[in-house]
């Protein structure tokens, strides 16, 4: 059965889920990355939307404005979380944010704030932006629409966003770092049986 | 006569294509890694990965919302008319395909890091020239790579005492390091030269030759295999979170370098590697080399 959750999402939402586990949002979608993070953490500047219990996306779309004025969105997809790190903990300590969605791992300092103050990190698969798209049912505002397309804080109504894969529980469970760990081991050996056989500088 | 305006669709038409469908090799690529995959999480990926191409196609959208910063790899025909029009038409063919595919906005000018919307600015998009002998057709590949499949490049000049061992060393690093970011299962494009500038053109140049095709030298066709081999050992699996594979493939491209430098330059294409082959002739007749069948 799928695992949906919905906004505003609880610490007691979170209890059960694990890494490695897929779920899927209803509810309230804001897209969020680089400058929004800065903004907010080392500008200080009030972000324009509440986000307590909320789900943010590291995702840059491409959106089309509509004949009715309305915006749709077109193609959505996640972006590199990592570039998020820096402020992440900070973040979910500020806001109240309790689901962030994007691509690859997340480090140390974000893993301490989802145990923290509870909250979770999942990947979308990337490069599923139509997919991801499709489960965008309406846009319901734009804020710092002065960062561009890209950057603006885009605020949506979202019907079974996912497959959301948990890459951190409310645990500070770590599925990315652990992966890590396994293919730099298997890396030694590989590196170690391929230079045998490119010496060609003799 | 040259047809600017009939030239400048061609390409515009191509460019708003090959966003929104994979090329055969890329395509048949995933297939295979596909049905190779034996877990769940894995599996999804993978589904996803095909569901959404269908999506693509049926809704005529680009399948990643990241179209890049587009860059062209030209091959010009010595006797192709009009050589010196061709920046301009390739210039509003982005134009044109960012609001019609429509491509995400994603060029940033420098210093004043004003983004116009365009994807049109100073050297937007790159247009990389070769000049063809004998020849009076020109070949346009474009390439559209998002900034995760951006962020993994990198280049170094080691000394000939590091040897082609520090080189698989410096691949395999730089794939476990930022290869999850970069949306595997992943081509791998390496360049080998005498210094990083050339290196890192030749490492971009590997992106855009089919899937498997190999170095024409015996010794870097094997040197593509076993590294190839040896990232798939290394499992990262689509998405990076583990799986039977690593990369789709391993290219490697060479120029002769100085005795006493071995440049390595890597470069990354992504699960979802959009490029592109056309080639035009003087009669603005042209075949689609990338995507069997595909009209625009």
């Amino acid at each position: 059965m799928k695992k949906i959750l919905s906004t505003p999402v609880s610490a007691e939402d979170l209890k059960d889920i694990k890494i490695g586990d897929i779920i899927y949002l209803n509810g309230t979608v804001v897209t969020c990355r680089d400058v929004a993070h800065r903004r907010l953490i080392e500008y200080g500047r009030e972000l324009p939307v509440d986000l307590k219990g909320g789900c943010i996306f590291h995702a840059g779309p491409i959106v089309r404005k509509k004949g009715d004025g309305k915006f749709e969105m077109v193609s959505i997809g996640p972006t590199t979380s990592m570039r998020m790190e820096k402020f992440e903990k900070e973040f979910i300590k500020e806001t109240g944010v309790k689901v962030i969605v994007g691509k690859g791992g997340m480090a140390e300092k974000t893993a301490e704030g989802c145990r923290e103050y509870k909250a979770i990190h999942c990947v979308i698969p990337a490069g599923c932006a139509v997919m991801a798209a499709v489960e965008f049912e309406e846009i319901i505002g734009a804020e710092w629409t002065d960062l561009g397309m890209p950057e603006t804080l885009w605020i949506s109504r979202v019907k079974e966003f996912g497959p959301l894969i948990v890459s951190i529980d409310a645990e500070g469970n770590n599925l990315f770092e652990k992966n890590k760990k396994v293919f730099n081991k298997r890396k030694e050996q590989q590196v170690k049986e391929i230079s045998e056989k490119v010496r060609f500088i003799k | 006569m040259f047809d600017k305006e009939k030239f400048t669709e061609i390409v515009s038409n191509f460019v708003t294509m090959s966003g929104k469908i994979l090329p055969d090799d890329v395509t048949q690529k995933l297939e295979e890694l596909k049905n190779a995959e034996t877990g769940e999480l894995a599996k999804t990926v993978y589904k996803c990965y095909f569901d959404n191409q269908e999506l693509a196609r049926k809704l005529s959208r680009p399948s990643c919302q990241d179209t890049g910063v587009i860059n062209f790899y030209v091959n010009a025909g010595e006797h192709f008319p009009a050589l010196g029009q061709i920046n301009d038409c390739l210039k509003e063919a982005v134009r044109r395909s960012t609001a019609e595919a429509p491509l995400r906005h994603n060029t940033v000018a420098i210093f004043d890091e004003k983004n116009e919307g365009t994807n049109v600015g100073e050297r937007a998009p790159y247009i990389h020239w070769e000049i063809v002998p004998d020849s009076d057709k020109i070949e346009i590949k474009p390439y559209m790579s998002g900034g995760g499949c951006s962020l993994p490049g990198r280049a170094i000049t080691l000394m000939p005492s590091a040897g082609y061992e520090a080189i698989v060393q410096y691949v395999f690093d730089t794939i476990v390091d930022w290869g999850i970011n970069a949306c595997p299962p992943l081509l791998v494009g390496i360049g080998i030269a005498g210094s990083v500038e050339n290196a890192a053109v030749l490492s971009k140049k590997a992106l855009l030759r089919p899937i498997d095709e190999r170095h024409p030298n015996p010794k870097g066709a094997q040197m593509e295999k076993d590294l190839e081999k040896g990232l798939n050992e290394l499992g990262l699996g689509p998405q990076g979170i583990s799986g039977r594979s690593t990369v789709m493939g391993v290219h490697i491209e060479t120029a002769a370098r100085h005795p006493s430098t071995i440049s390595v330059a890597i470069n990354v294409g992504c699960w979802s590697h959009r490029w592109g082959d056309i080639i035009i002739d003087k009669d603005m007749n042209y075949e689609i080399i990338s995507h069997k069948g595909a009209k625009i």
